[in-house]
């Protein structure tokens, strides 16, 4: 006599092929992952081992100091893509989708930052008063990318509130490609760069007498932390972080509490904005050069960040991007290298999608746990 | 701007008949002079953004009646005019009475289009005072002249004003006129706009049909190079405003009898109507030119394409970013294995396919590659979905392009000389003979179409549509979502794919560019303006979009219109998810997803509470008859 | 299948009828110029004889035995455009005009408007440019592009693409119609051939172009890596696009050849900033050279990180014409780079057609487009429009009535025959495969920042192949 057929019974044979096939995964991509870094140290302590002569016969190992500059490059990207993600994340707890278009938000930053630092240089004032100058500018690019912000919350998305969840992802795609798509058109499809920064900035200082660090890298370091710091007061200790966190939990509640759930989110998108302001000109400063697309891919790497922290979690999306960032910089020669796999930092994209993919496959909370809002959005 | 005229007006869109009764009309002095000035000032900007664009500038070669109007004016003309409309439209609610217009409201208009226009003057003169070239591109001389007409800068100051005033004075006065002159004037004008911008095609279509006597037609109607003649306009005004007078009424009764069919006669009119259409696909393009028939084939690769992600977005509700994989994976397939000059890594024993073997393995390797990126990703939530299959996509593009498999790939130097389809022997389908292209695609189009309306239809199609409005209602129903999920990724990746096999056909060559993420977006953004879930729509929004604007790769058919293509696509895709989300063509039971509120509302305001729902969206539902049996 | 007859065969009957009809029409236009003029005799033999004119109007386009006929180029094998007195000469610009690549197009595609102002009418006829085609740098948009030029008989040559992926689909089109295309930015060797007297795979009669190939470039570097600088490692970057990573590998190929050792090859994505990894990739083997042939801004980026990373302290780096623009030598930190390209000394050179120096393009540029030209191959594009246009003149006669006969067989033998001709770029010879550029490749060493001119004039390496 057969099992009767049970609702239960049935999805679990149903889900059979789909579960062993992504435990597949996770075991293929935990071996690859695993292997790699075994042949790495292995090429580490003796470059022509006999695994990696066989795999990777061109191996040659890293350096410390090698090592020590990928992963200051890797953190300070990394700090960026935080700074970024923070924006995201904090929309996402309050609204309950993804602002495809933050990354965008990010590239006014960076824009306005050129214009007006290049403006300061033409004067003159960028070299005879460079610290006024750069927090005129970043004044500037603050306030641009936080209108930017509040603009596209009231046009796109407020109407918006309560259609289907895949309507605002879309509209937010849309918003994302007419920002980049004036900015070609009125500022024209070129790159553009800041002007040179002084020396004392930009030149590499000893740092705890072993670390070698270029003194703009320090400076996105530090940067993303007060801000980090700044962000975390502001959601924890003051009233408007409080209300941010109840109309993350409940809109409605919130609003019975008294809460102006409107004026709230808002400020969601304000606050996120300035992040993004922040992160565009420190991006300007570190790398002396945007364009149009210049938040595009950043943008889905910090979303991606946003998710693998723990999305809605403020210091998941931190954690997220500095790992995102490390994995980036790092895990071409430390994982694929070792495989023999030639000209792998043309796979860096991929790599950050498949830290995404694989953090997804074996934690999907994110590596710290969603936080800010306890709805069920699935 | 202000989001409250937003509000209401959306819901008002699916309400066109006006009450019977009329309140009379208000005082011209009883303005809402907050909202005027607002709107004032929102079309300045714009205006201002326009001309900052370049666009006028640009387009200002592109003749549309010569030698007066050229297309880079109406890029600034036609807004005030619009706006001016606008400014006074009001929410008109069933059963409720609502004013006359009247003075009020062309006054309305004038003061929005001066507003406007002073826009313009004020950057007439810090153009000609203030270099801002450095950041703005396009802050030129060349656009100082357009504005200025092409005389001294005060008279361009000066002229601005009376020329917004002007047409927002004709827009406030489009209020004033009936519903039939209101329709024939904006046929008439219409028609002149729409020959004018398809003067390619007319003229490649003119051509085939010389026999009949086209080519005269076409001298009459077109000046040598660019633009209709001045006499062309005027007939092609007098010709649209008739039908719109006369024809439209006809085509509207014809329209209601075929609605008012039932049983057998309605299946037999669907299938005479898809005859028609099909003979004519089939006859017309032996008629049409090069250019025609490039742009057909176009069209007919996105519609492919746009037909397998409306499967996957449209029916299953799964948001897909990065579907532009599957198109790169049967381009690829297609054309290692057709290729005469394969990579260097490949065994020498694999011989060369022919073009339909290899489909073969284009389809296996497809579904395979839908199977390996659905499986991860169906149990995420939908954004989480769209952030990965956006990187699956960027993974698949990376890896083509990477050295690592360059051996077998090309890397950037792409997989070359690849050779066209033969078909029996008869003759070679490659990209020199578009016309054959379009037939290929047309073809597949076909098999496409006919896959998607039976599975729409199929138990399979019901189960999409059930995951899409409710996952977790239609998994307790019994539905396998896991299993309905997969599938609409592996027959959303074979469409795709066939597409793929045909671009690298067509083309020749595949290149890793081909196949960027914007790609992807464009596809859905083809999906969503055509109407998602619905064949005729997607086939509309690939014809609009790509035919005439053009894909990321494909210039369509306002070639002008290149450098603001992706711009039009974005305000395209906001403005349809605000307004219209469920696209040109809409699908009735998606659209009920949508504005189901709406429609409770205006049942209500009808007096019809009770009313079921079918009742209430029979009075709305154009769409999902097209061409197609419903 | 009266329609297939029509459109399968363009040059017989297509072209017969349109012929005809044009000629009614000229003959309409004459007889009221006639009339005009008050000359009785004329107006009645035209009017009363008006068939037999078309008839023998339409013989001596064909067979161009007409007296009148001036000696012009071209056996007439290829058909022939008529362009009636008072409309123009059609050619097109196909250049990337939108996307990443504009910056490299565009300023091609303003050059070839500048060219065609210049240059002035053809035997009195004025030249049109018609609307700018966009090859959006890949091989569809190529194909469009060429079919939309194609379709319209009268267009007497293309001048373009940017991208050689856009040029390897619109070729087979362009060379099928039986007119040229010129091209002022595509370097593959595919497109003619490998320098040794083999064509190239996707090499497509009345294909020539302007701009040098790779394999000219990879080796002038490599040699100038090897022998003069005397190092004897080296690795290579690229950034994904055919064009980088075609040059790299010509690079790499030759300077293994001459004997260097390649210690790395390795590629970047298009919009990476950090170049942190790529470069310690690199570094793992300390080479001595790095040669990174790519575009602002990803060049910047490894300008500006490379001696922060270990191993590549003391590398030499070295780029070539993507990057030999005006806003990338502005850096401070590419002082001390050698750059590879076409020579650009353009200084004193005058283009022999149009009478221009390359000084007076840049000016009249930048007061066009209020920006300095944003690559350096503007000189190859105004190169290619005189010389197309040259060709054209060389190839066209006014015939009895006042019509402009362009032979297309003509405009190819121009072209095939053309050698000593000044241009912009220097002095160009086409070679059988349509190679004209100025071989000529030099290397310059950039040493002050604030000196554009002066950079790009010190040049320490010059390649001409023999």
């Amino acid at each position: 006599m057969p099992p009767p057929v049970t609702a239960e019974n049935n999805k679990l044979n149903r889900r059979l092929g789909v579960d062993a096939f992504l435990t597949f995964m996770r075991v293929v991509m935990s071996t690859f992952v695993i292997l790699g870094l075994l042949m790495f140290i292995g090429q580490q302590i003796d470059p022509d081992n006999f695994v990696a002569s066989r795999i990777n016969p061109d191996a040659t190992g890293l350096t410390a100091a090698q090592f020590e500059g990928l992963v200051i490059s890797g953190l300070s990207q990394g700090a960026m893509y935080g700074l970024i993600a923070l924006g995201y994340s904090m929309v996402y707890g309050v609204l309950g989708f993804i602002n495809f278009a933050h990354g965008e938000v990010f590239m006014v930053g960076a824009m306005t930052g050129m214009i007006t630092s290049n403006k300061l240089d033409e004067s003159g004032a960028w070299e005879s008063n460079f610290l006024l100058s750069l927090l005129f500018v970043l004044v500037i690019a603050i306030i641009c990318s936080t209108l930017t912000a509040i603009i596209m919350e009231r046009v796109a998305y407020r109407p918006l509130r309560g259609s289907p969840r895949l309507i605002p992802l879309i509209t937010s795609i849309g918003v994302s490609f007419f920002i980049q798509n004036v900015s070609v058109v009125l500022l024209g499809p070129g790159a553009k760069s800041y002007p040179t920064l002084p020396e004392w900035l930009s030149k590499k200082r000893e740092l705890l007498g072993f670390v070698t660090i270029e003194g703009t890298r320090l400076m996105v370091l530090v940067v993303a932390a007060i801000s980090m710091v700044a962000l975390w007061y502001l959601v924890e200790r003051t009233k408007i972080g409080k209300a941010m966190r109840a109309v993350a939990e409940d809109k409605e509640i919130a609003s019975l509490m008294g809460i102006n759930v409107n004026r709230t989110i808002v400020t969601t998108f304000a606050v996120g904005g300035a992040m993004a302001g922040v992160a565009g000109i420190l991006w300007g400063l570190l790398f002396r050069s945007v364009v149009h697309t210049t938040g595009f891919l950043p943008g889905i790497k910090a979303f991606s960040a946003a998710v693998v922290g723990g999305i809605g979690n403020m210091g998941g999306a931190m954690a997220g991007g500095i790992t995102l960032g490390s994995a980036e910089s790092v895990a071409p020669l430390i994982l694929l290298e070792p495989w023999g796999i030639d000209g792998v930092s043309q796979l860096k994209d991929a790599v950050a999608f498949l830290v995404l993919i694989f953090v997804l496959l074996v934690k999907p909370t994110g590596l710290f746990g969603e936080r800010l809002s306890t709805e069920d959005r699935a | 701007m202000s989001t409250e005229d937003r509000g209401p007006s959306m819901s008002t869109a699916f309400i066109e008949e006006p009450s019977d009764e009329e309140l009379p009309a208000r005082r011209m002095l009883d303005q809402d002079w907050r909202k005027v000035f607002n709107y004032g000032l929102l079309l300045a900007l714009v205006l201002v953004f326009v001309a900052l664009t370049n666009m006028p500038v640009n387009l200002d070669h592109r003749m549309l009646i010569e030698p007066i109007f050229s297309m880079g004016y109406l890029s600034l003309f036609w807004l005030p005019a619009v706006f001016g409309l606008v400014v006074c439209r009001e929410p008109v609610l069933a059963g409720m009475p609502s004013h006359a217009k009247g003075s009020r409201e062309v006054l309305a208009g004038s003061l929005v289009g001066l507003i406007g226009g002073a826009g313009l003057s004020v950057l007439t003169f810090l153009l000609d005072n203030f270099n801002l070239r450095d950041p703005l591109v396009n802050w030129s001389p060349q656009l100082l002249e357009l504005l200025s007409f092409q005389r001294d800068t005060a008279f361009g100051i000066a002229i601005w004003l009376p020329v917004g005033l002007v047409l927002g004075t004709f827009g406030g006065l489009a209020h004033l006129l009936s519903a039939t002159v209101r329709r024939m004037l904006s046929w008439a004008f219409a028609s002149v706009i729409a020959f004018a911008i398809f003067e390619t095609v007319i003229l490649d279509l003119s051509e085939g049909f010389a026999w009949l006597g086209a080519e005269w037609l076409v001298e009459e109607l077109y000046f040598i190079r660019g633009g209709l003649t001045m006499h062309g306009a005027a007939v092609l005004a007098v010709v649209g405003g008739l039908f719109a007078a006369f024809g439209r009424d006809r085509a509207h009764r014809a329209k209601e009898r075929f609605d008012a069919l039932e049983g057998t006669s309605r299946t037999r009119a669907n299938a005479i109507g898809l005859l028609v259409v099909a003979a004519a696909l089939v006859i017309l393009p032996l008629f049409l030119g090069g250019i025609t028939n490039e742009l057909l084939a176009n069209v007919g690769l996105f519609v492919l394409l746009a037909l397998g992600l409306n499967i996957v977005v449209g029916l299953a509700g799964i948001l897909d970013l990065g579907y532009v994989a599957f198109f790169a994976i049967g381009g690829y397939t297609a054309g290692i294995l057709t290729t005469t000059n394969r990579g260097e890594s490949w065994p020498d024993w694999m011989p060369q396919f022919y073009w339909g073997t290899a489909l073969v393995a284009v389809v296996i390797l497809a579904a395979l590659a839908g199977l390996f990126i659905g499986a991860p990703v169906i149990r995420m939530r939908g954004d989480y979905l769209a952030i990965v299959t956006l990187g699956f996509g960027e993974i698949i593009r990376l890896l083509f392009l990477s050295d690592w498999l360059g051996g077998y790939t090309g890397a950037a130097q792409g997989v070359t000389n690849i050779p066209g389809v033969q078909v029996f022997g008869l003759a070679t389908v490659k990209g020199t003979d578009p016309r054959a292209v379009f037939y290929l695609v047309l073809f597949f189009c076909a098999i496409a179409i006919y896959v998607s309306w039976r599975l729409e239809r199929s138990r399979l199609g019901r189960a999409w549509m059930a995951i899409r409005e409710d996952e977790s209602v239609a998994e307790a129903m019994g539905i396998n979502t896991v299993n309905a999920k997969l599938m609409a990724f592996v027959v959303g990746a074979v469409l795709a794919s066939f597409s793929g096999a045909i671009l690298a056909a067509k083309v020749g060559s595949v290149f890793p560019n081909s196949f960027i993420i914007l790609v992807s977006i464009v596809i859905l953004v083809v999906v969503i303006v055509g109407g998602m879930g619905n064949i005729a729509g997607v086939i509309v929004g690939s014809v609009v979009l790509i035919g005439i604007l053009g894909g990321p790769r494909q210039p369509g058919l306002l070639q002008e219109f290149s450098e603001y293509k992706l711009l039009i696509y974005g305000v395209l895709l906001i403005w349809m998810m605000l307004k219209r989300p469920e696209g040109l063509v809409p699908n009735v039971r998606r659209t009920r997803e949508l504005h189901q509120d709406e429609y409770l509302q205006d049942a209500w305001l009808r007096g019809e509470i009770d009313a079921d729902s079918e009742h209430t969206d029979d009075s709305h539902s154009n769409g999902n008859t097209g061409v197609l049996p419903a | 299948m009266f329609t297939c007859g029509i459109n399968n065969n363009p040059t017989l009957e297509g072209q017969t009828m349109e012929r005809t009809r044009k000629l009614l029409l000229l003959l309409a236009a004459l007889a009221l110029f006639a009339v005009a003029c008050g000359d009785d005799d004329e107006a009645a033999t035209t009017g009363d004889d008006g068939d037999d004119m078309a008839e023998t109007g339409n013989d001596m386009a064909e067979t161009g035995n007409d007296s009148e006929m001036m000696d012009h180029l071209g056996d007439g094998s290829l058909g022939t455009i008529t362009v009636e007195p008072g409309a123009e000469v059609q050619i097109r610009s196909l250049n990337a005009l939108t996307g990443d690549v504009a910056l490299f197009g565009l300023p091609i595609h303003r050059a070839i408007e500048i060219a065609v102002d210049d240059y002035g009418d053809i035997h009195g006829f004025s030249v049109s440019l018609g609307q700018g085609l966009d090859d959006l740098c890949s091989s569809d948009g190529g194909q469009a592009a060429a079919q939309t030029i194609v379709a319209d008989e009268q267009i007497a040559g293309v001048v373009g693409t940017s991208c050689s992926g856009a040029a390897v689909a619109a070729a087979p089109l362009i060379s099928e119609a039986g007119i040229v295309m010129i091209s002022g930015g595509n370097t593959s060797p595919a497109l003619t051939s490998d320098l040794a007297g083999t064509a190239g795979e996707n090499y497509n009669e009345g294909y020539y172009r302007t701009a040098h190939n790779d394999l000219y470039q990879g080796r002038a570097m490599a040699l100038f890596v090897f022998n003069d600088l005397g190092l004897t490692t080296a690795a290579a970057i690229h950034d994904g696009d055919p064009y980088t990573q075609g040059l790299a590998q010509a690079f790499v190929d030759a300077y293994e050849e001459i004997g260097g050792e390649i210690t790395g090859f390795a590629g970047i994505a298009k919009g990476d900033t950090d170049m942190v990894p790529v470069l310690t990739e690199i570094a793992a083997a300390s080479p001595q050279a790095l040669f990174f042939p790519i575009f602002q801004p990803e060049g910047n980026f490894i300008a500006a990180q490379a001696p922060g990373v270990a191993g590549l302290e003391d590398t030499q780096l070295l780029a070539a014409d993507g990057l030999l623009v005006a806003g990338y030598l502005a850096l401070e930190e590419t002082e001390g780079m050698y750059f590879s390209g076409p020579d650009s000394r353009f200084g004193e050179n005058v283009n022999q057609s149009t009478g221009k120096s390359a000084v007076d393009f840049t000016s009249a540029y930048e007061s066009l487009h209020g920006e300095a030209p944003t690559s350096p191959f503007w000189g190859h594009g105004y190169d290619a429009t005189a010389m197309l246009l040259d060709a054209i003149e060389s190839a066209s006669y006014v015939d009895g009535d006042g019509n402009l006969v362009i032979d297309k067989a003509g405009v190819r033998e121009h072209l095939d025959g053309l050698t000593g001709y000044n241009g912009l770029i220097g002095l160009i010879n086409c070679d059988a495969f349509g190679d004209c550029g100025s071989q000529k490749v030099t290397v310059i060493h950039h040493l002050d920042s604030n000196d554009f001119e002066g950079s790009t004039d010190n040049v320490v390496f010059e390649y001409a192949p023999s």
